[in-house]
C-alpha cells in the first residue's frame, strides 16, 4: 500500500472509530455540563441501544416497506426514542432523587445503574456474542485503492448529521438555550421561569438517544454486540469529552472526532503497533490535561462581580 | 385603598435549626414601591428567596393577588407574574446578553411577542442593545444590574422583587437605576425593594418595613421612617 492508500484508509477508520466516540462522548458532556455528574451508566445506555434497535431490526425482518435502508432508519428512529425514554426514567428514578445529596452519593447510584444494565442484559442475552446482520451488503465504492462500503460512508455522514442536528438544537432554540443556561446556574434559571427538572430530563433523553444511535451503528459496523461493550468505548469517551472540555458540546464532538483520528493514524507510527493504541491515546489525555486541564475548547474560569 | 398584590403572614424560614425569619408580616399594595431594610444579615435576601419559593417556608404563608403561593414551584410563581431578580445580578455569564433575555422569556410561545418584550428593554437600557452579541459575563457591574432588571421585565410582572439593585455600583449609576425603577414601577409594576442603602432606598419608596435579625422591627411611611431616630441612626448613618 501506497502511503496515500494507507492515509485514507486511516482517515476514514478515524473518522468512523471517532464519530462513535462522539455521540457517546456528548452525553457525558451534556450531562456532566447540567448537572456535574459523571454518569457511568451511559457506556451501558449505548450497548442497550446496540441491543434494541437489534430486537428491533429483527421484529420488523430488517426490512421496512421492502426496503433494507429504510428498516435501518425506522430502527434507529425507535432505538432513539426508546433508550431517550429508558434514560429520562433513570434519571427520575435514581438520580433525581439524589440531586440534593453530596456528589458522591450520585456517582455511586450510577454505578450501580451501570450495573443493573449490563447485569440484566448478560442474563438476556446469556452473556453471548449476537450477531449483527443487516440486509445492507457489503456494495461500496473505491477511493484510489481503498474500498468503502455504502455503510461505512453512510454510518459517518448519519453521526454527523447528528451532531449537526444537536448543535443546532442547543445554539437555536429555547430549550438549547435553557440546556445551556441550567448548565450556568440553576437558581438563576428556576427565577426566569425555567422548569429546570423538565429541562434536566430533557438532557437526559438527548445524550441517551445519541448513544443508543451510536450503540445501533456500532452494531451495523462491527456486525456483532456483546453485552460488555460499552466498557471501553465509554473510558473512551469519556476521554474525548475531557480533551475537548467537559461540559462544553463542541468539545465533545471535536475530542471524540480528534481521538478517533489519533487512535487510528497511532497505529501507523513505527515501532507503535496496534495494540498499543490505547497507550498512544490515554497519553495525549495526559498531555493535555497537563498542558490545558479544561481541554481544548475550555476556557478559564472568570469571575466579576 | 388599593388591592394588595403580596402579603406575607407569620412568614417562618429556617436553615437547619436557625430560624432567619421569625414569623414576618408584609404587605405590597398594587403600585406601591415597598422597601425592605435591614443590615447584613437581618433576613432580607431570605425574605424574597422564601417568596419565589427558592427556600421553602417552614411556617406561615406567602400570597399573591390573594391566592396562596407558599409551596409553588419557583417557575410556576414567575409564571404567575411574580419575578426576583436576585442578588449580585446572577447573569449567565456564558449567554450572550440576547439570549439571557430570551430565556427570560422561556414559557412565552409568541416570537414576535417576545421580539417587541426585547426591543422594550432596549428603550429602557439602550446600552444593553450595543453589547446584545456580547457574553453576559464581559459587562460591567452596571450594565449586568440593568440586564438583570430588563430579564425580570421580560415577563412583564405584576411585582418585581429587587435585591440590592444598588450593590457595589458607582453612586452615579445607583442614581440611574433608581430612575429606571420608578419608570418601571410607573408603567404598572409593583416593586418590593430589597435594599442596605436606606437613605436611597426611602427616596424612591412609599413604604418601607425594617428587619432585624428575623423579625420586622419598624414599619410605616417612607417620609415617616427616615425622620425616625432609631432608624436614622441604625441604618442612615448621620
Amino acid at each position: 500500500m501506497s502511503f496515500q492508500e494507507i492515509f485514507l484508509q486511516q482517515l476514514f477508520n478515524g473518522l468512523l472509530l471517532g464519530s462513535f466516540y462522539g455521540l457517546v462522548a456528548l452525553g457525558y458532556s451534556m450531562v456532566y455540563g447540567i448537572i456535574k455528574l459523571l454518569n457511568f451508566a451511559h457506556a451501558d445506555i449505548y450497548m442497550v441501544g446496540g441491543f434494541i434497535s437489534l430486537a428491533i431490526l429483527k421484529f420488523f425482518g430488517g426490512t421496512f416497506l421492502g426496503n433494507a435502508w429504510l428498516g435501518i432508519v425506522t430502527a434507529m428512529i425507535l432505538t432513539m426514542i426508546i433508550v431517550g425514554l429508558l434514560g429520562v426514567a433513570i434519571q427520575r428514578v435514581a438520580y433525581r432523587p439524589m440531586f440534593n445529596a453530596p456528589r458522591l452519593s450520585i456517582l455511586i447510584t450510577a454505578l450501580g445503574v451501570s450495573m443493573i444494565l449490563y447485569n440484566a442484559v448478560m442474563v438476556i442475552t446469556g452473556g453471548e456474542y449476537r450477531a449483527y446482520k443487516t440486509g445492507l451488503g457489503y456494495g461500496g465504492f473505491n477511493m484510489g485503492s481503498v474500498y468503502v462500503t455504502h455503510t461505512q460512508a453512510i454510518l459517518i455522514v448519519a453521526s454527523m448529521a447528528l451532531m449537526l442536528v444537536l448543535h443546532l438544537f442547543i445554539t437555536r432554540t429555547m430549550y438549547g438555550k435553557a440546556m445551556r443556561g441550567i448548565a450556568l446556574d440553576h437558581d438563576t434559571c428556576r427565577l426566569m421561569g425555567i422548569n429546570v427538572n423538565k429541562i434536566i430530563a430533557l438532557t437526559f433523553f438527548t445524550g441517551s438517544a445519541l448513544a443508543a444511535a451510536a450503540g445501533m451503528m456500532a452494531g451495523v459496523y462491527y456486525g456483532s454486540l456483546h453485552f460488555f461493550m460499552g466498557f471501553v468505548i465509554g473510558i473512551k469517551a469519556f476521554t474525548a469529552a475531557v480533551i475537548g472540555g467537559i461540559g462544553i458540546i463542541p468539545g465533545a464532538m471535536l475530542g471524540g472526532i480528534l481521538l478517533g483520528l489519533l487512535e487510528s493514524f497511532g497505529t501507523q507510527i513505527p515501532f507503535i503497533g496496534s495494540q498499543w493504541k490505547d497507550v498512544f491515546s490515554f497519553s495525549i489525555l495526559i498531555l493535555i490535561l497537563i498542558f490545558k486541564p479544561t481541554g481544548l475548547l475550555g476556557k478559564k474560569e472568570s469571575e466579576r462581580m | 385603598m388599593s388591592e394588595t398584590v403580596l402579603s406575607l403572614k407569620t412568614l417562618e424560614t429556617r436553615y437547619g435549626a436557625v430560624y432567619a425569619l421569625k414569623g414576618i408580616n408584609l404587605e405590597v399594595r398594587k403600585g406601591e414601591i415597598v422597601t425592605l431594610l435591614g443590615s447584613n444579615g437581618a433576613g432580607k435576601s431570605t425574605t424574597l428567596k422564601t417568596i419565589s419559593s427558592l427556600i421553602r417556608a417552614c411556617g406561615g404563608s406567602v400570597e399573591f393577588m390573594g391566592k396562596n403561593i407558599t409551596h409553588e414551584e419557583p417557575h410556576v410563581i414567575v409564571q404567575m407574574g411574580v419575578i426576583h431578580v436576585p442578588e449580585g445580578r446572577k447573569i449567565l455569564k456564558e449567554l450572550t446578553v440576547l439570549e439571557n433575555l430570551e430565556l427570560a422569556s422561556f414559557t412565552l410561545k409568541d416570537n414576535v411577542e417576545r421580539q417587541k418584550r426585547i426591543e422594550h428593554v432596549y428603550e429602557f437600557f439602550p446600552v444593553l442593545k450595543e453589547r446584545q452579541k456580547q457574553m453576559g459575563g464581559l459587562l460591567s457591574g452596571g450594565e449586568q444590574q440593568m440586564l438583570a432588571i430588563g430579564r425580570g421585565m421580560m415577563v412583564k410582572p405584576k411585582i418585581m422583587l429587587l435585591d440590592e439593585p444598588s450593590m457595589g455600583l458607582a453612586p452615579i449609576i445607583v442614581q440611574s437605576i433608581m430612575k429606571i425603577i420608578k419608570q418601571i414601577n410607573a408603567e404598572g409594576t409593583t416593586i418590593l425593594l430589597v435594599e442596605q442603602n436606606a437613605k436611597i432606598a426611602l427616596k424612591l419608596a412609599t413604604r418601607g418595613y425594617v428587619l432585624e435579625t428575623g423579625n420586622i422591627v419598624a414599619e410605616g411611611d417612607a417620609a415617616t421612617l427616615s425622620k425616625d431616630e432609631s432608624i436614622v441612626k441604625a441604618y442612615l448613618g448621620h
